[in-house]
C-alpha cells in the first residue's frame, strides 16, 4: 500500500469513525438479508413440524423419487455446461482475436437477449421444436428426417445451453481478451507450434474466465425448474421442480428446505473445486 | 479459415437470437395459437393498449425494477467506498458475502428470502419483492463500481480536502464524477436483472400482485396471451433503438477530459 493510499485509508478508517460508518447500512443489509436467510433455511432443514431436531428432511434426498431427479438434475447439467464451454470457447477466441476491439459492442449483443423476458424466450423453443414447429418444417423441406426432441431432456440441455450460454461466453472473452498479445508471439518465438501454444499458454491463462464461466453455468442448470417445466413437459422433474413445489403446493417447507441444504453443498462444492484451480494457478 | 469463423460466430448468433425473431413474429400472427401462421395482423398491439392486467404487471415490473436499481445503486455505492477503506481481512469477508447471492442458486435465494419475510410478519407483495431485488441487486453495483474505486488516484481526494473541501463536498465533486460511469453500469445491470428475473420473484410476490414474468408462468399452461408476444416485442425494439442511439453518439466527456 502506498503512503497515499495509506492516508486515503486512515481518512475513511481512523478519523471520527466514517468508514464504519459507511459501511453500516450495507452491513446491515446483507446480515438481514443475506445471512440470516440462508440461516433459516438450515434451521427449516433440520427441523420438522414440532420444531424438533431431525436429519429426515436432508436424507430424503436418497428416496427414490428425490434421488432420481437429483441425479436427472446433475447430469443434464454437467452435460449442457460441457457444451457450453465447448461452444463459447471457440466463439470467445475469434471475439477476442478480432481486430478492432468493440469490447463493449460484443458484451451488449449478448445481454439484449435478456431484455426479452427470459420465460417468452424459452417458450418460443416449443414454437421452434414442435413436432410441426419451425425447425421440422424446414427439416422436412429438406427432406430430412424429423428432430422430436420437445417434451424430453434433450429440450431441456438445449433449453439450458440457450440460456446460460452468455454466462459461459463474456467471463471467457474477458479473460482471453486480456492475455498479452507478446506472451503469445514469445511463446511462438520460442518454437512452440499452434497446439503447443493453446494448450500450454493461451488455455492454462484464461483458467480463471473458465472457472467463472463454468459457475455461472453450472449452478443455475442444476438448480432450474423453470426450463423442465417449459421444455420438458410434465414428464421431466428436476430437483428444482421437486423444492418448487414442496413449498408452493405441498407447503413442506422443512422438506424443501432439506433439499435445499443438499444443492448448497453442492454448490459450495463448486466454489471449493474453483477455489483451488485458482490458487494453483 | 477467416469464412469458418464467421460461419461459426453467425450460427451462435442465429442460435441466441432465433427465439426472438420467433415472438417477432408471434406478435404479428393473427392465428391465436402459437404453432399456426393465421396471417399478418396488428390487432394484438392495439388491444395490448386495452389489457388492464398486462399494462399493471408492467408497471408493477418497471416500477420494481426502477426502484431497485436506484437503491441498490445507492447502498451500493457507499458500500464499495466504504469497502475501499477497510482492512483487508474485513473487505475480503464483506466481498465474499457480497458473492452470496450471485453464486448461489436462484431457487435458494428466492426461498430463503420468503423464508424471512414469513417469520418477520411481513405481508407479500410490492414491498416483498422490491427488497428481494435490491438484495440481488447490490452485488452487481458493487461489482461494477469496485474497478473504477481501484483506478482512483487518492491524491486527488486529498487535494480536495487540501483545498478546504470537506470529506461530503470531496465525495460529491470528485470522487463521485469519477465513479459514476461505474454506478451507471452498475445501476443498468441491476435494472436488467430486476427486469428479467422470475425465481426470485415467484417466491416472495404472494397473491394479487404480478409481474411480467410471473404473469406469463402462470399464462403458460392456458396459452399465452398473444398481446404478451406485442408488448416484449416493443420493449426489445425499444431498448435496440435505446443502444443504437447511445452508441452512436460519441461519449465527449471521455475525449475532451
Amino acid at each position: 500500500m502506498s503512503s497515499s493510499m495509506k492516508k486515503l485509508h486512515s481518512l475513511y478508517t481512523d478519523k471520527s469513525g466514517k468508514g464504519k460508518l459507511l459501511a453500516a447500512p450495507y452491513v446491515f443489509w446483507s446480515a438481514f438479508f443475506i445471512i440470516i436467510p440462508l440461516c433459516m433455511i438450515l434451521y427449516y432443514g433440520v427441523t420438522d413440524k414440532t420444531g424438533a431436531f431431525t436429519l429426515q428432511n436432508i436424507t430424503a434426498i436418497a428416496s427414490i423419487g428425490h434421488a432420481r431427479a437429483f441425479w436427472r438434475s446433475l447430469l443434464l447439467s454437467v452435460v449442457s455446461t460441457v457444451i457450453c464451454f465447448l461452444l463459447a470457447y471457440p466463439l470467445a477466441m475469434i471475439l477476442s482475436g478480432m481486430k478492432e476491439k468493440k469490447h463493449n459492442f460484443i458484451i451488449l449483443i449478448f445481454i439484449l437477449p435478456m431484455w426479452m423476458n427470459f420465460l417468452l424466450r424459452t417458450l418460443a423453443w416449443q414454437t421452434l421444436l414442435e413436432k410441426t414447429g419451425v425447425i421440422n418444417g424446414i427439416l422436412s423441406f429438406f427432406k430430412l428426417p424429423s428432430l422430436r426432441i420437445i417434451n424430453t431432456p434433450y429440450a431441456i440441455v438445449l433449453g439450458m445451453v440457450y440460456n446460460f450460454l452468455p454466462f459461459m461466453v463474456l467471463p471467457l472473452y474477458n479473460a482471453l481478451s486480456k492475455i498479452d498479445e507478446n506472451v503469445i508471439n514469445a511463446a511462438k518465438d520460442l518454437g512452440a507450434n499452434k497446439i503447443q501454444t493453446f494448450f500450454r499458454v493461451i488455455m492454462p491463462l484464461s483458467i480463471p474466465g473458465i472457472i467463472s464461466g463454468v459457475t455461472m453455468v453450472f449452478v443455475p442448470a442444476l438448480t432450474t425448474f423453470v426450463i423442465s417445466t417449459l421444455l420438458g413437459g410434465s414428464k421431466v422433474l428436476l430437483i428444482g421442480n421437486v423444492i418448487e413445489q414442496e413449498f408452493t403446493q405441498a407447503s413442506n417447507w422443512h422438506l424443501g428446505s432439506g433439499l435445499s441444504i443438499v444443492l448448497m453443498i453442492f454448490i459450495i462444492l463448486n466454489m471449493i473445486v474453483s477455489a483451488l484451480l485458482d490458487k494453483e494457478d | 479459415m477467416q469464412t469458418v469463423k464467421k460461419i461459426y460466430v453467425s450460427l451462435i448468433f442465429l442460435f441466441l437470437y432465433a427465439p426472438i425473431g420467433t415472438l417477432i413474429v408471434l406478435s404479428f400472427n393473427a392465428s391465436k395459437t402459437r404453432s399456426k401462421w393465421g396471417g399478418f395482423t396488428m390487432q394484438w398491439y392495439a388491444s395490448l393498449l386495452q389489457d388492464e392486467v398486462i399494462l399493471d404487471a408492467l408497471t408493477t415490473t418497471l416500477l420494481i425494477a426502477f426502484l431497485s436499481a436506484l437503491i441498490a445503486s445507492v447502498i451500493g455505492t457507499i458500500a464499495a467506498v466504504a469497502m475501499n477503506g477497510m482492512k483487508r481481512r474485513t473487505r475480503t469477508l464483506l466481498i465474499g458475502v457480497t458473492n452470496i447471492p450471485m453464486l448461489n442458486a436462484d431457487i435458494v435465494t428466492g426461498i430463503s428470502l420468503m423464508l424471512l419475510f414469513i417469520s418477520i410478519g411481513l405481508r407479500f407483495g410490492f414491498g416483498t419483492i422490491l427488497l428481494s431485488h435490491i438484495t440481488f441487486n447490490i452485488p452487481y453495483v458493487i461489482l461494477c463500481i469496485m474497478p473504477r474505486m481501484k483506478q482512483l488516484n487518492p491524491s486527488v481526494y486529498e487535494a480536495a480536502l487540501d483545498l478546504g473541501a470537506s470529506h461530503i463536498t470531496a465525495f460529491f465533486k470528485v470522487m463521485l464524477p469519477d465513479l459514476m460511469p461505474g454506478i451507471l453500469s452498475g445501476f443498468l445491470m441491476a435494472f436488467t436483472m430486476s427486469l428479467d428475473d422470475f425465481i426470485i420473484t415467484h417466491f416472495t410476490k404472494g397473491a394479487g400482485i404480478d409481474t411480467l414474468s410471473t404473469k406469463i408462468y402462470t399464462e403458460v399452461k392456458k396459452g399465452i396471451k398473444p398481446e404478451m408476444y406485442a408488448l416484449s416485442t416493443i420493449i426489445f425494439v425499444t431498448v435496440l433503438i435505446l443502444l443504437f442511439l447511445v452508441n452512436k453518439t460519441p461519449d465527449k466527456k471521455e475525449k475532451t477530459n
